[in-house]
């Protein structure tokens, strides 16, 4: 039959029986969650995948072969062997082990950056949505002029004005994220600010806190979620390319965005020493990534979170 | 602030009377409020100041590098629109079929890929092991042709996949949302032919989310782009940038987020306008 | 004039057996299960029950409009004699349009919101054979007078947003009949409409029938429109048919449960005797998991007899008013209706109730 695939069009398909309005909102259940997302298995290896980098990143001193910074004049560019896998660098470091101590520098400014904009932006987005007229006018311009700088040139220049380093840069990639978090959070408070067990709720006279904290945002939390991977992705990518500007950790500190600038010298003899911590980041970003697609699948399958890449 | 633009400016000797006359000229000497101040109300008028490092004006660094980053950012987006648009189609037409399969992966690679290391791994490879293309650098178009687009071919691709990867999802997620429409079972049970279906019921309205997003990756593309650019050696306006930060050369520095601010709002502009030009339902309000 | 729908003309439309089971996450859904009727020329054939029942799925899968990859069809489903569910793609695309047109339910999403109206109607005509553009946007003006749209020729240029809900149906309408269709299928296409204009589409319906002598498959829920417009009526429950006759019938002397309990809803179609039906109470069974009896029986009022929990009633002609037994399958029976066709009810109760 000509047929144009016509997804959602399943007209038959009785609507799931609604549940009854007055009743408590189901609350995320997290057993239930875990579960429909080990079912997913790119979801489920990459979630694997992070937990091993996570570890390598915690264990990074004992995992490591050898020191950050210790040097064999001899051995000086090494192709990949079996006593240096990812080959050596220009002073004779194992590539290898630098690529594993730059994991905790990424991974600590991924996470602190975008724990601050998930509290920062939170904060912002619920007490928008919570609260609306003239606090969500004033906060979301706020946002929208700090969204319409390009996230990277943000940062560099949050990082100019403040000066390199690693906390700078932690500051300066939060603040790019804290608008994303603003936006989403509030579209999701709005979405069941008006629900009846809210209405239910102030009706019998709860306070704005105990309604905040026990039902709008628990109920508001799955995007929040999603979103939470997906920026721990451009986190680590920004995070890596400031760090390949100089506007992160400073040399010889082991970080992958300083090992790729280090290694771009030095494309021609030798490879490797680009490659391997280019890869490094790919594969926590990817991770990152498709853990986030994961979990909108299973907690926000109308969409409502950015997708991943819009942020960029 | 850290860095002194003017020591920097002068480099390592230099007498105070020299340091303070600089300081003098450029303002600096004055409250930031009123530095500031003095800067917007010349910026209205086009002058946006001159450059501590050069001592060229602002407006003509940028009218420099103006032509360099359209370039870049136009070809980019035509890279990212050639790979997006074939894929998302023909993986929303397909859903769950190979090259469903197949270009989910590829643009979650993109997604994931940092822009500059894409860039040395393509320069590794097509500039070293290959020997095909120049590993960067700039000529204009009309001194060179063929060297102005081998240059342009490496710093596009790099960017272009990245935007692609982004637009690719978009695509097939805004035509799959097309094809589940009422109006499209309408059209086929006039017996419209299918190609023709895709094309006007499909399509047509799959264009309107995606207008939005091509116009942000392309704002991205203008602006976002300074990594690579620094990687290709392309003199654009994310190079001069990045150049102004490290010089703490504010009043360039200034003048580039101004810039890029602008074009933020130009795009979206042109965005509105393209959106009631495609949407009646805009257009008539 | 009405042509007379009878054993002389060819039906214009033959569904035998006709089944449907889509696949859903929750398992296979039969949303449709073993339908059969027929639609002569110039009938008007309403198909009433509750949302969910599979009424629109069915007559989806007739023009093939469901999701390939989700949906199985079987059965046979003639055409003008032609099988409709074994046709090549293409044979199918040229018979939607002059060979069935469709009207569906929601004027708001029907039409494409980025196209003139006039461009959704020469479309259509112009898929269909050579038709210049100015022929074909000449008789788009003229359908769109003929369904009553005012100052035709302004409004081809309009795109649907700057129409109203009713003057959009009537467009819809329009494209259905553009291509003069031996079969009018519309899908609770007045459901949307307020009373007046609901009215109106009625009116212009059972006259575009006249002149054009379409067989028309009417599907609704509301049991006014059916009163109105139909010659037979079939009753949808389950994905099944559990009651069909001429309009008088099952209007009147309705058998089933089921029917007597959506009648019992309307009040001034309501009989005292069943006044206590009035509401039914309960949900359709999901078409995941339909009983093994009766589709109705979980929620029947009545259950007049012990076999409707275990086995299916077969659908077979029934008494009339005058309570001789049915269920013999005897299409000659002397009780049929005034346009000679049999009442059939899928039920066992009546037999219990006849004395």
């Amino acid at each position: 039959m000509t047929q144009l695939p016509t997804p959602g069009a399943a007209p038959a398909a009785p609507p799931p029986a609604e549940p009854l309005p007055t009743a408590a909102p189901a609350r995320p259940r997290w057993r239930e969650t875990l579960g429909l997302l080990a079912r997913n298995p790119t979801a489920a290896v990459s979630a694997v995948v992070l937990v091993l980098i996570v570890l390598v990143a915690v264990f990074d001193e004992t995992l490591a072969p050898d020191g950050p910074n210790e040097q064999d004049p001899s051995l000086q560019l090494q192709p990949p062997s079996w006593a240096h896998p990812f080959g050596t660098d220009e002073f004779g470091r194992d590539v290898f082990s630098r690529v594993i101590l730059g994991a905790a520098t990424s991974l600590r400014v991924g996470f602190l950056s975008v724990a601050f904009a998930l509290v920062v932006g939170t904060l912002i987005g619920l007490l928008a949505g919570f609260y609306g007229r003239w606090v969500d006018d004033v906060l979301m311009r706020l946002m929208d002029v700090l969204f319409a700088f390009p996230a990277v040139l943000l940062a560099i220049a949050i990082v100019a004005i403040r000066g390199a380093g690693p906390a700078n840069a932690i500051l300066a990639i939060g603040i790019v994220y804290v608008p994303i978090f603003a936006r989403v959070t509030r579209a999701s408070v709005l979405g069941v600010r008006e629900e009846v067990y809210v209405r239910a709720s102030r009706s019998v006279g709860a306070s704005d806190w105990r309604l905040i904290t026990r039902h709008v945002l628990p109920n508001a939390a799955p995007p929040i979620i999603v979103q939470t991977s997906v920026s721990l992705a451009f986190a680590v990518l920004a995070e890596a390319a400031l760090s390949f500007l100089g506007l992160g950790p400073r040399r010889p500190d082991p970080s992958w965005g300083l090992m790729l600038a280090d290694g771009r010298g030095f494309i021609e003899q030798a490879w490797w020493y680009a490659v391997f911590p280019g890869l490094a980041i790919v594969v926590t970003v990817l991770c990152f990534n498709l853990l986030g697609d994961g979990l909108r699948d299973v907690l926000d399958p109308r969409q409502r979170t950015l997708m991943a890449g819009s942020g960029r | 602030m850290r860095g002194d633009p003017i020591r920097l400016a002068l480099g390592t000797r230099f007498s105070q009377e020299t340091y303070d006359a600089l300081r003098e000229r450029s303002g600096l000497d004055l409250p930031l409020v009123q530095q500031y101040l003095t800067w917007a109300g010349r910026a209205v008028t086009g002058d946006l100041g001159v450059s501590f490092r050069s001592g060229d004006t602002v407006t003509s660094l940028i009218g420099e590098r103006l032509p360099a980053t359209l370039t870049l950012a136009l070809a980019s987006l035509v890279v990212a629109l050639v790979i997006a648009l074939p894929l998302g189609m023909l993986s929303a037409l397909h859903p769950r079929s190979l090259i469903d399969r197949v270009a989910t992966v590829v643009s979650q690679f993109g997604i994931s890929v940092p822009d500059f290391w894409l860039s040395i791994m393509l320069i590794l490879v097509f500039a070293g092991v290959l020997g095909w293309l120049p590993s960067g650098g700039y000529v204009p178009l009309t001194e060179d042709p063929l060297g102005w687009l081998q240059r342009l071919v490496l710093p596009a691709v790099a960017t272009g996949v990245v935007s692609g990867s982004v637009i690719t999802r978009f695509v097939r997620s805004s035509m799959l949302e097309a094809l589940g429409q009422d109006h499209v079972r309408t059209a086929q049970a006039k017996g419209v032919p299918t190609r023709q279906v895709l094309t006007w019921h499909v399509l047509r309205n799959a264009l309107l989310p995606l207008v939005t997003v091509t116009g942000v990756q392309l704002a991205y593309l203008l602006s976002g782009v300074v990594v690579v650019e620094i990687v290709f050696s392309w003199p654009g306006l994310g190079q001069l940038a990045y150049q102004a930060v490290r010089d703490r050369d504010f009043p360039v520095l200034q003048g580039a987020v101004l810039l890029f601010a602008l074009v933020f709002l130009v795009i979206n502009l042109l965005v509105d306008l393209l959106y009631s030009r495609i949407d009646p339902r805009i257009a008539r309000r | 004039m009405r042509e007379l729908p009878g054993s002389a003309a060819a039906p214009v439309l033959e569904v035998e057996d006709l089944r449907v089971d889509l696949r859903t996450p929750r398992g296979t859904a039969h949303v449709v299960n073993g339908l059969s009727y027929t639609v002569g020329p110039g009938e008007t054939v309403a198909v009433v029950g509750e949302s969910g029942s599979g009424k629109s799925v069915s007559v989806l899968a007739l023009l093939g409009l469901l999701p390939a990859r989700t949906a199985t069809v079987t059965g046979r489903a003639l055409l003008q004699g032609e099988d409709l569910l074994t046709m090549t793609p293409e044979r199918l695309r040229q018979v939607r349009g002059p060979g069935a047109g469709m009207v569906f339910q929601d004027p708001m999403t029907s039409l494409n919101p980025v196209l003139t109206v006039g461009r959704q109607l020469t479309e259509g005509l112009r898929a269909h054979g050579p038709v210049s553009k100015a022929a074909a946007r000449a008789r788009a003006v003229e359908l769109l007078g003929e369904v009553g749209l005012p100052d035709p020729g302004r409004a081809v240029g309009r795109y649907p947003h700057e129409l109203s809900g009713g003057m959009r149906q009537r467009v819809v309408i329009a494209m259905a009949l553009a291509n003069s269709p031996a079969l009018l299928i519309a899908d609770e296409a007045t459901t949307a409409l307020d009373v007046t204009v609901q009215a109106q589409i009625l009116d212009l319906v059972e006259r575009l029938q006249d002149e054009h002598g379409t067989g028309v498959v009417w599907i609704t829920h509301d049991l006014g429109v059916v009163a109105g417009i139909a010659d037979r009526v079939l009753v949808m429950y389950g994905g099944r048919c559990v009651e069909d006759g001429t309009v008088d019938d099952v209007l009147e002397r309705p058998v089933h449960p089921y029917t007597r309990g959506l009648l019992g809803a309307l009040p001034d179609l309501a009989t005292a005797d069943d006044a206590d039906l009035a509401t039914i109470a309960g949900t359709p069974p999901p078409p995941t998991d339909l009983p093994a009896g009766c589709v109705f029986w979980p929620r029947c009022p009545v259950r007049g007899d012990a076999r409707c929990e275990t086995e299916q009633p077969p659908l077979a002609v029934v008494g009339s008013h005058d309570r001789a037994q049915g269920g013999d399958g005897d299409r000659h029976h002397r009780d049929t209706g005034p346009l000679g066709l049999p009442h059939r009810a899928a039920t066992w109760c009546a037999e219990g109730e006849a004395s």
